[in-house]
């Protein structure tokens, strides 16, 4: 377990249980990164951040943080939590009710004399932006305005890791977004490794340095988080990741002096980007981000028009402010489907409604092969 | 108002609340927090003198603590005097009586507190006494307080385990409820109804107390 040697500033994890969920996880994250994990629930990816906490000691493992080694069933070692010196921001913030939000912060800084903590904690406190809030008890303050106690307690220890379990699901989209924004603020002038657990993709790959995707308590992909989104490695990892259009095809041809791949989809002829890891005739699957999905413009050339033109009848029309999501059925085929986002400006002005017909382009470039499992 | 009665009943409820105070705090977080093999078995038998008649235990703790029982002859090399019908006995007893209500009061108030605090504790450094300390006693005061309340005003009024225990030894064992019963058997009713006014008011106002803080505790919470 422990013969990887691992002499960097950051913090390496590996470990191996069946009970009471399986996990199977190695991960490293640096100092200074930011580490998101994500996967649907039950995936691990709390009890991957309690191990690292010593709240959960897994059958087999080894936790090296820095020089330290934090835990190795080999060597029956497993520190205690309070001497692994980690900050960690639970879900529901697990303030102190008794305490006000500046003696919560002074809890944790016991390593300071008692006349130092006081300053210390309305310094972290000022840090967080709550200013004028310390004597407030936690059922005083808002959702964010906890997070920020429980992120300015997390950090008063001077943590060696960084542990937030998905720390903005519990506040509105307005507040998440401050919050977000300051956490890649302060992050500035932290130099530890952070790890991340989230639900949302949109807030993994607007945070994280690094993604985990993890399912039934394996890893399947890591990255960085845009390589992820555009080129998961199988059909799991794509919707895993929020895509919706994903579809099997045949291998048709290679064509180097195009510097094509043909697939054969629906009975249609796709082009993209030459890729011949796949011999002819296999079955792939194959994804396309809506980003690389363009609508012809009626009576217009658009850009990108030339590049693999569908036609097909808009099913359905979602409007989500400025946002519209439209399905389009494939013409000549009741089951295939192309998912994509245009403002609701464009799809106005285009006339697009449910039983309109629709041109698209399927970006060459934007078209991922990956290996069909089933 | 017999005060000699009074004040050993209260002797006998203060020195039972300290011994059980820390025996509960154990106990409590015990049965909350941890799961072991006969758990259920346990938590059985710290209830059994809910429902056990005074009697029956009474019956036991006198084979118990008799003076050829080994605990009686452990007191004895100890002191020189017998455990049943003393003092002593009786606050043996009186702890094992009390034990449903010190402890399952404290442990209510201990699983009423999210694990995720006490884990927060320890991600701060807290080692576990401290964080019994300085946040899990703090948030369970209200169920140390109900233990402790319900446990001085039960002592007061247990009867059937102290005369079965006890016997009725001036200044000895001869708490207030045993000296009720023998000012009626004497025909005082004057002074038995004075001494039940007194213990009839003072557990109104203990259950209330307790009560109170439940209730107080429940809006906290919501």
């Amino acid at each position: 377990m422990n013969d990887t040697k691992f002499a960097g500033n950051g913090i390496l994890i590996k470990i191996f249980q069946q009970d009471p969920i399986p996990l199977a996880v190695e991960i490293e994250c640096q100092a200074g990164e930011l580490l998101a994990l994500v996967g649907p629930s039950g995936s691990g990816k709390s009890t991957i951040l309690r191990t690292i906490a010593g709240l959960h000691q897994p059958k087999t493992g080894f936790i090296q943080c820095n020089d330290e080694v934090w835990f190795d069933d080999q060597q029956s070692i497993s520190i205690a939590t309070q001497n692994r010196h980690i900050g960690f921001v639970f879900q529901d913030y697990a303030l102190f009710p008794h305490l006000s939000a500046l003696q919560n912060v002074v809890v944790a800084l016991g390593h300071l004399n008692r006349k130092a903590r006081r300053a210390r904690a309305q310094v972290l406190l000022a840090q967080v932006n709550l200013k004028g809030l310390e004597y407030r008890s936690a059922d005083e303050l808002s959702g964010g305005q906890r997070q920020r106690v429980a992120l300015a307690r997390a950090l008063a220890r001077e943590p060696k890791v960084l542990l937030l379990d998905e720390p903005f699901s519990a506040v509105d989209q307005m507040t998440r977004r401050k919050l977000q924004q300051e956490l890649v603020i302060l992050r500035r002038n932290i130099k530890i490794p952070i790890l991340l657990v989230t639900h949302d993709l949109d807030e993994a790959a607007m945070l994280a340095d690094r993604l985990y995707v993890l399912h039934k308590g394996k890893t399947l992909q890591n990255g960085v988080p845009a390589e992820i989104l555009r080129h998961p490695i199988d059909a799991l990892v794509a919707r895993l990741m929020g895509h919706s259009n994903i579809f099997s095809a045949k291998i048709e041809g290679h064509y180097p002096e195009q510097a094509i791949t043909r697939i054969l989809w629906h009975g249609l002829l796709l082009e993209l980007e030459l890729n011949d890891y796949f011999t002819i005739g296999t079955k792939v699957d194959w994804v396309i981000h809506p980003a690389h999905i363009i609508m012809h413009r009626r009576g217009r050339p658009s850009h990108g028009e030339r590049e693999n033109p569908l036609h097909g009848v808009v099913k359905e029309l979602l409007v989500l402010g400025e946002t519209s999501i439209v399905s389009l059925q494939i013409k000549g085929d009741d089951n295939a489907f192309l998912n994509f986002k245009i403002s609701t400006h464009s799809a106005s002005r285009n006339n697009l409604e449910v039983g309109a017909e629709a041109s698209v382009s399927l970006l060459t470039e934007g078209i991922h092969l990956m290996p069909c499992y089933r | 108002m017999d005060t000699t009665a009074l004040t050993l009943s209260l002797k006998l409820a203060f020195w039972t609340c300290v011994i059980l105070f820390p025996v509960a705090i154990f106990f409590g977080r015990l049965l909350a927090w941890r799961q072991f093999p006969g758990k259920a078995w346990l938590e059985a038998l710290i209830a059994l003198p809910l429902v056990l008649p005074p009697t029956v235990l009474g019956f036991y703790l006198l084979l118990g603590m008799g003076a050829t029982s080994s605990l009686g002859q452990f007191y004895f090399s100890l002191t020189g005097h017998h455990l049943v019908f003393s003092f002593d006995g009786l606050l043996v007893a009186s702890v094992i009586f009390n034990l449903p209500f010190a402890i399952q009061p404290m442990q209510r108030a201990f699983e009423a507190i999210p694990t995720n605090i006490r884990e927060a504790a320890w991600c701060c450094g807290l080692s576990r006494f401290e964080s019994l300390w300085r946040i899990e006693l703090p948030l369970a005061w209200p169920g140390a307080m109900s233990a402790l309340a319900l446990t001085f005003a039960h002592t007061l009024g247990e009867f059937g385990v102290v005369l079965m225990v006890g016997g009725s030894i001036e200044g000895e064992t001869k708490t207030i409820a045993i000296s009720i019963y023998d000012r009626v058997q004497a025909f005082d009713n004057h002074t038995a109804g004075t001494m039940s006014a007194f213990l009839l008011i003072f557990s109104l106002v203990t259950i209330g107390f307790v009560y109170h803080l439940t209730y107080r505790r429940r809006r906290s919470e919501s």
